[in-house]
């Protein structure tokens, strides 16, 4: 009986992979869509919470990312930090490995960064900031090294590989705080060279205490210019995307995979150990477990919705960075609590997440034809 | 080391152990459908949070019954953590995102959520200062007379309720997943759901059915967190997150096997605990020592996969979203 009801039911929902790409316009509208019913529940959340008006809630938002000068750098600068570690996973995810390390390998290329800041200061910064930038590069790159070797070799799970390494970057990151802790027993690094300014990137347009944050801005876009053109116009990432859609058949087209990996991972890793760098020597000039600050998780997530497109990150690191500033100038001005913005952050993430779908697949009704 | 030192340290291990153990088991059972859901730690903090809240406005208006107080934070706690899971369980299997993607997302929204409420829910409500809720918290930490008996009492006896119901989840969990035609489904669709939809399981129903019931299971973890472990208090400092990580690490200790999540627990707690005895640890190497649950479980996910034992391996389709018409 039951069975034969259940060849005669048709589903109420049928879903269905799109026979074609969409239009760009198309697939980028359900986005925005998506972006917008996000930020229509945000405010409801908000008001519900705190029963303010939204819309003065969106404008403290406004203010608080690029209401003045200051704020608009510091929102630049955050936004690079974020589109380097992302332009750092994205050949990682392209070929489908499951980079979750970067909060290590940040890390890891920050106490790199310190290291010679705090041992090497008598180099004259010309060179001593080239000199932190290779050792980032090799220290993210090490923490990268293993977890794709195992990967390579033995199939090892690199999603759980990269997690412990992030705890193990974390401790050792505990470690140096304790080793170099100044002054003693605060528990803090304190801002490394506050006198001479050693190892700080310096100021691009102005000198003064009003720090712009042009460095951070050239050397990652710069290091996104290398990445799109290495993703899109060289032999490696042809290989990259081959077996990101499959690895079978790039080993039957002699792509030597298990090289590929071990290679893209080390250079992922690198990418982010360089973040590490921008994040202590163009930013906090300090080291604390931190300086990653969830923001490898957050690259992910960028990485992921921009398709591992550089331009698109570049919106993505923006839109986000954006989100955090604005609710934390919510939270200090409506005396709520700053972790307001990881709420807001997720409800959107859910959104865009969500609206993925709609872009690769359609949904029919009951009743109604199947459009061919 | 005396032995009084060692009971402590015993007991803290269990203690310890008892959050990532709930943790993990409700992660095993996600797991096993072939979710592998990185949301552990945000839903940890949900199910911390819902009990929080439902104990905080039942103390609010005046309640004073620690088993009322007991029942709504425990229910409260699980609807959270369940809700957390709902949504990822919408998103990966319905509108097939990606479940590492997802799982992340759950994470930071699930540790807005609660470090949003845990830090301004006195403040919303008209109060000042720490949220606190003494009465329902005194029902979870409560034991027996019986762990007032020595040494022996003190090592067995002398834990909250939750410590026990733990380890009867890990004990009811294996039996569920190893000895029922159920659980037996379930590892079907954890390891090759096109053949578990050709065998007329119906994958969608079990794999929300477990990511759910494994979500409220794991929010239990934050729920002992917040009214045994911290006494009933909230810290906005990121310990859940840890602890939700250790879970996920944990998981893949236990090789995906409940029993071992019961005594793995226990060994990261010691681990996690085991320097504050060691005389002369200075506070850098202090720090070293800590990394050790996550240097054993990186060493144990290696020999796993060196070995390649059949029944120690990830199920075999963990992290992959099923779709029926793609096969």
């Amino acid at each position: 009986m039951a069975k034969a009801a259940h060849t005669t039911r048709e589903p109420v929902i049928l879903m269905s992979k799109r026979g074609e790409l969409l239009p760009p316009w198309k697939s980028w509208g359900i986005r925005v869509i998506g972006f917008l019913l996000s930020l229509v529940v945000s405010g409801i959340v908000i008001m519900m919470v705190s029963g303010l008006n939204p819309a003065a809630v969106f404008a403290t938002m406004l203010d608080g990312a690029v209401g003045t000068t200051k704020r608009s750098w510091v929102t630049v600068r955050d936004a690079m930090t974020l589109l380097c570690i992302a332009v750092g996973l994205a050949p990682a995810f392209k070929m489908r490995f499951w980079n979750i390390g970067a909060e290590g390998q940040i890390l890891v290329g920050a106490i790199a960064s310190a290291a010679c800041m705090i041992y090497l200061k008598n180099l004259p910064t010309l060179l001593l900031i080239p000199v932190m930038i290779c050792a980032s590069l090799i220290a993210g790159g090490i923490w990268g090294f293993f977890p794709g070797l195992f990967k390579a070799r033995w199939n090892t799970n690199e999603t759980l590989f990269t997690l412990m390494m992030n705890y193990i970057a974390i401790q050792l990151t505990s470690f140096f705080v304790a080793l170099w802790e100044n002054p003693f027993g605060s528990n803090s690094v304190g801002v490394i060279n506050s006198q001479n300014k050693q190892g700080w990137l310096p100021n691009l347009l102005q000198e003064g205490y009003n720090k712009d944050f042009g460095w951070n801005v050239i050397i990652v876009l710069t290091v996104t210019l290398i990445m799109y053109l290495y993703m899109n116009h060289s032999k490696h990432g042809y290989e990259i995307s081959v077996i990101g859609d499959s690895e079978n058949t790039a080993r039957y087209a002699g792509i030597r995979v298990n090289r590929a990996y071990v290679r893209t991972i080390v250079f992922s890793g690198a990418i982010c150990g360089l973040a590490g760098f921008v994040a202590v020597s163009g930013a906090s000039h300090t080291i604390s477990t931190s300086t990653a600050g969830g923001r490898g998780f957050t690259a992910i997530i960028v990485a992921w919705l921009a398709q591992f497109n550089s331009v698109v990150m570049i919106v993505f690191s923006f839109l986000l960075v954006f989100l955090q500033k604005g609710a934390q100038a919510i939270a200090s001005t409506y005396n709520l609590s700053q972790e307001v913005s990881e709420m807001i952050t997720g409800i959107i993430l859910f959104f865009l997440l969500g609206s993925e779908f709609f872009v690769n697949y359609t949904v029919h009704f009951r009743g109604k034809k199947v459009a061919k | 080391m005396t032995i009084v030192q060692l009971l402590t340290l015993i007991n803290s291990a269990i203690a310890f152990g008892t959050v990532i153990m709930l943790g993990a088991i409700g992660e095993i059972l996600i797991e096993k459908a072939g979710n592998l859901n990185l949301g552990i730690p945000g839903i940890m903090y949900l199910g911390g949070i819902g009990g929080m809240i439902a104990a905080f406005f039942y103390e609010l208006h005046g309640g004073a019954s620690p088993v009322v107080g007991l029942i709504l934070s425990f229910v409260c706690s699980m609807l959270f953590a369940a809700l957390g899971g709902l949504i990822y369980a919408f998103l990966t299997i319905t509108l097939r995102a990606n479940q590492n993607v997802t799982g992340l997302t759950l994470t930071i929204f699930g540790g807005g959520v609660a470090n949003f409420f845990g830090a301004s829910l006195n403040t919303l409500a008209g109060g000042v200062g720490q949220i606190s809720v003494p009465v329902t918290s005194s029902a979870y930490i409560a034991y027996t007379p019986l762990g007032y008996m020595g040494t022996f009492g003190k090592l067995f006896f002398a834990h909250g309720f939750m410590a026990y119901l733990a380890i009867a989840l890990a004990i009811a969990m294996r039996y569920f997943l190893n000895r029922t035609r159920t659980g037996l489904n379930l590892r079907a669709v954890g390891e090759n759901p096109g053949t578990a939809d050709a065998a007329g399981i119906n994958v969608t129903a079990y794999k929300y059915l477990a990511i759910i019931v494994g979500a409220a299971i794991a929010g239990l973890g934050g729920l002992f967190y917040t009214m045994d472990y911290i006494k009933g208090t909230w810290a906005n400092d990121g310990t859940i997150e840890g602890l939700g990580w250790l879970a996920v690490a944990l998981v893949i200790f236990a090789t995906w096997k409940p029993l071992n999540a019961i005594w793995g627990s226990y060994l990261f707690g010691f681990v996690y605990w085991a320097y504050l005895y060691i005389p002369g640890l200075s506070r850098r190497s202090l720090e070293l020592f800590k990394m050790l649950p996550y240097v054993i479980t990186l060493v144990v996910l290696i020999i796993v996969s060196l070995r390649k034992k059949r029944e120690n391996q990830p199920p075999a389709s963990l992290g992959l979203s099923y779709f029926r018409e793609e096969r």
